[in-house]
C-alpha cells in the first residue's frame, strides 16, 4: 500500500499575529514554524495503515528552506522518504495554484492513499484537498474521523463529521484522498532513534523545472484567489468585573444579559 | 459574458438552513448594485414547496434539481449537478454556504471550474464590477480582503450566523425552473452508506446563538452536565462547547472543541466556564456579540476579552446562572 500525505509548515497556533504596515501581509520575524496540526494526524494514519499493510510513506510539502524542518519531522515520525517543492516561482499561491504544484508531483509517484489535512491553520482555505483530488480525477472524503481500508486494499470506509457531532459513513474505492479531522488517531512523538533516522532518509527537491509546470500555472501567477489587503481585527475591550456573594452575582448577570447586552 | 448571482440554497431533511436565507439577503444587496438577478439552485428529492421561501427573502429564480439520488449530499452527485448547471448559465457569482456541505462541496466545484474560492466569508461587497469578500485567517487573528481577477465565477463561501436575514415579502414569487438531473449511480465513486446522529440532537457550533463553553478547570467529563443544563435553561439554538484542554484531557469530544484547531464560533452569547484564554481558543471565539467569563483567576487572560467578568468557583455560580435564568424564562 503505498501512501502520498500532503504536509504544510504553518506558524505555531500560539503565534501572535502582526501585519505589516503597508497591509500586504504579515510580519514573519520570530514565528515559530510547525506541522499544520491537521496534518499530524494525516501522517499518524498513513504510518498506521503501513504498519498494517506494508508499503511506503512518502510525505509530499510545498514551501520555502524552513518547510524541510517539518518534513524531517514527518520522517522522524516513521515516513520513508519526502518531495518538497521548493522555488521562488511557487509563492504567494491560492489553494488552486497550490494543489496543481502538489498535483504535478504527485502524479509522478505511486499511491492508493492520499492523506491530507482537512484544513492548514494558517490562511484557513480548507480547500486543497478537494482540488487536487479534482486534478487526480479520484474521490476525497473530507473530515475525516475514522477510516478503515479494507483487507484487499481495493476499497476504504470513512467516518465524516458532519453537523452536531452527526457523521457521515461513506464507501469509497482506491485510490482516494482523505482530509483528516482533529480526533481520527493521535499523533505519536518522533522517537530519538527516529530522529537519528530521518537524517538519512531523502528529501527530493523539486523546483518549477522539475514539477513540469510553466512559472505561469503556480505561485501568485497561477492562483485564482488574490489577496489585496491584510488587517487586524479590532480588539475586544474587557468589560465589567462583577463581584459580590455568588447569589447576587448571578443574578446581576442574568439581569444585565437581558437588559443591557439584550442577548437572552 | 458572466452574468447574475447564483446561490446554492442548503437543505437538511426538506428544511433550509439559515444561511440560506443570509446569502439570498446579502445576495439580493449584491444584485441591486450591479443591477443583476438572484438565481437560487435547490437541490434535493421533494423539496419543491421550499421555493416559496426562497422567493420571499429574494431568489429571482429558482433553479429546481429535484431527484431521488440528490436526497442526501454526495459531493459527486452534488458537484456535477453545480458544476454543469454553472457551465451552462455562466453566473458572475456563485454562493454557498461555509457549512459542513459547503465546506466539502465547494472546493470540489471551484476546481472542476477553474476559478478561485473565496472561504469562510464574513461580508461582501462590490467594487468595480467585482466581488470583494472579506474573510478572517489564523482563525479570526488577521483579516483579509480578496478578489477573484480573471475568473468566473467568482465563488464564496459565507459562515453561517454572520449576514443579516432582510424581511420576508410573501407576495414575492420566484420563478422556478424545473431541471433535468443528469446524475447516474455510476457517477457516485464515494458512497453514503449511512447518517449516524450525534448524541444530542442539538444545533451545531458554528450555527449556535449561545454556546456555554467548559475548560480543563471543569475536572471531568461528568462535570459538563452543569453545562448542559445551563444550555437548556437559555433554550433552542444552544448548546456546549470546550477548550483544547477539556478535550485533550478527555472531557469532551473534539467536535465540541472551539478555537483554532477546532471550530470557529460567533454567537451571540459564549459562557466561558473555567477556561483561561489561551491565544488559539481566543482566536476562535472572539467573535461572539457578548462573552461571559467565569474563572477562579482574576489574572486570567479570558477576563481581558469578556464583557462581563466573574472571578469565582464556576461549580457554585454556573448551578446559579440556571436558576436565574430559568427564574427569567418563566416570566417570559
Amino acid at each position: 500500500m503505498d501512501i502520498v500525505v500532503c504536509m504544510k509548515q504553518v506558524p505555531d497556533t500560539e503565534t501572535k499575529i502582526q501585519v505589516n504596515p503597508q497591509g500586504t501581509g504579515i510580519l514573519t520575524e520570530g514565528i515559530k514554524y510547525v506541522m499544520n496540526p491537521y496534518d499530524e494526524f494525516a501522517v499518524e494514519e498513513a504510518l498506521r495503515i503501513k504498519e498494517k499493510f506494508g508499503g511506503t510513506v512518502t510525505i509530499v510539502s510545498m514551501g520555502p528552506q524552513r518547510a524541510t524542518e517539518a518534513i524531517r519531522t514527518a520522517l522522524a515520525m516513521g515516513a520513508d522518504k519526502g518531495v518538497h517543492l521548493n522555488d521562488a516561482a511557487f509563492e504567494g499561491a491560492d489553494s488552486y495554484a497550490t494543489a496543481k504544484a502538489l498535483a504535478a508531483a504527485i502524479k509522478k509517484l505511486p499511491f492508493q492513499i492520499l492523506l491530507t489535512g482537512k484544513q492548514a491553520v494558517d490562511l484557513d482555505n480548507s480547500q486543497v484537498f478537494a482540488a487536487l483530488a479534482e486534478m487526480l480525477g479520484i474521490p476525497h472524503v473530507s473530515v475525516v474521523t475514522k477510516l478503515e481500508i479494507a483487507a484487499d486494499g481495493k476499497s476504504a470506509v470513512a467516518e465524516r463529521e458532519i453537523e452536531g457531532g452527526a457523521k457521515e459513513v461513506i464507501q469509497v474505492s482506491l485510490p482516494a484522498l482523505f482530509a483528516a479531522q482533529k480526533g481520527l488517531n493521535e499523533p505519536r512523538y518522533a522517537s530519538l532513534p527516529g530522529i537519528m533516522k530521518a537524517k538519512k532518509k531523502p528529501i527530493d527537491l523539486v523546483d518549477l523545472a522539475k514539477s513540469g509546470l510553466a512559472a505561469t500555472d503556480v505561485g501568485e501567477k497561477g492562483s485564482k484567489l488574490k489577496i489585496t489587503r491584510f488587517s487586524l481585527p479590532p480588539e475586544r475591550q474587557a468589560g465589567k468585573i462583577l463581584e459580590g456573594e455568588p447569589e447576587q452575582v448571578a443574578a446581576q448577570v442574568v439581569k444585565l444579559l437581558r437588559e443591557e447586552a439584550k442577548v437572552i | 459574458m458572466a452574468k447574475g448571482i447564483w446561490v446554492i440554497a442548503e437543505q437538511r431533511d426538506g428544511k433550509l438552513k439559515k444561511v440560506t436565507l443570509e446569502m439570498i439577503s446579502k445576495a439580493k444587496d449584491l444584485a441591486a448594485q450591479s443591477g443583476e438577478e438572484v438565481t437560487v439552485l435547490l437541490l434535493g428529492s421533494g423539496v419543491e414547496a421550499l421555493a416559496a421561501d426562497l422567493g420571499a427573502y429574494g431568489a429571482n429564480r429558482v433553479l429546481l434539481f429535484d431527484s431521488e439520488i440528490l436526497k442526501n449530499y454526495t459531493t459527486d452527485a452534488y458537484t456535477k449537478v453545480i458544476a454543469d448547471a454553472a457551465k451552462e448559465g455562466q453566473p458572475s457569482i456563485l454562493l454557498g454556504g461555509a457549512t459542513a456541505l459547503g465546506k466539502d462541496l465547494l472546493p470540489r466545484v471551484a476546481a472542476r471550474l477553474n476559478t478561485g474560492l473565496a472561504s469562510d466569508c464574513v461580508d461582501l461587497r462590490m467594487e468595480n464590477g467585482k466581488l470583494v469578500a472579506t474573510r478572517p485567517i489564523y482563525a479570526g487573528k488577521c483579516i483579509v480582503e480578496a478578489v477573484i481577477p480573471e475568473s468566473f465565477p467568482q465563488m464564496a463561501s459565507i459562515r453561517p450566523n454572520v449576514l443579516a436575514v432582510g424581511a420576508a415579502d410573501a407576495s414575492r414569487k420566484a420563478e422556478v425552473v424545473k431541471k433535468d438531473v443528469n446524475v447516474s449511480q455510476d457517477d457516485l465513486k464515494a458512497i453514503l452508506k449511512e447518517i449516524v446522529k450525534g448524541a444530542s440532537e442539538r444545533v451545531d457550533l458554528t450555527e449556535a446563538t449561545i454556546i456555554v463553553s467548559g475548560g480543563r478547570a471543569m475536572k471531568s467529563a461528568e462535570n459538563f452536565k452543569i453545562l448542559w443544563d445551563l444550555a437548556d435553561a437559555f433554550g433552542p439554538g444552544s448548546t456546549v462547547g470546550a477548550s483544547r484542554a477539556a478535550v485533550d484531557s478527555g472531557f469532551a469530544s473534539h467536535s465540541m472543541q472551539v478555537g483554532q484547531t477546532g471550530k470557529v464560533v460567533n454567537p451571540n452569547l459564549y459562557v466561558a466556564c473555567g477556561i483561561s484564554g489561551a491565544i488559539q481558543h481566543l482566536a476562535g471565539m472572539r467573535t461572539s456579540k457578548v462573552i461571559v467569563a467565569i474563572n477562579k483567576d482574576p489574572e486570567a487572560p479570558i477576563f481581558q476579552k469578556a464583557d462581563y467578568g466573574i472571578v469565582g468557583d464556576l461549580f457554585k455560580i454556573v448551578p446559579l446562572l440556571t436558576e436565574e435564568v430559568k427564574k427569567l424564562k418563566a416570566q417570559d
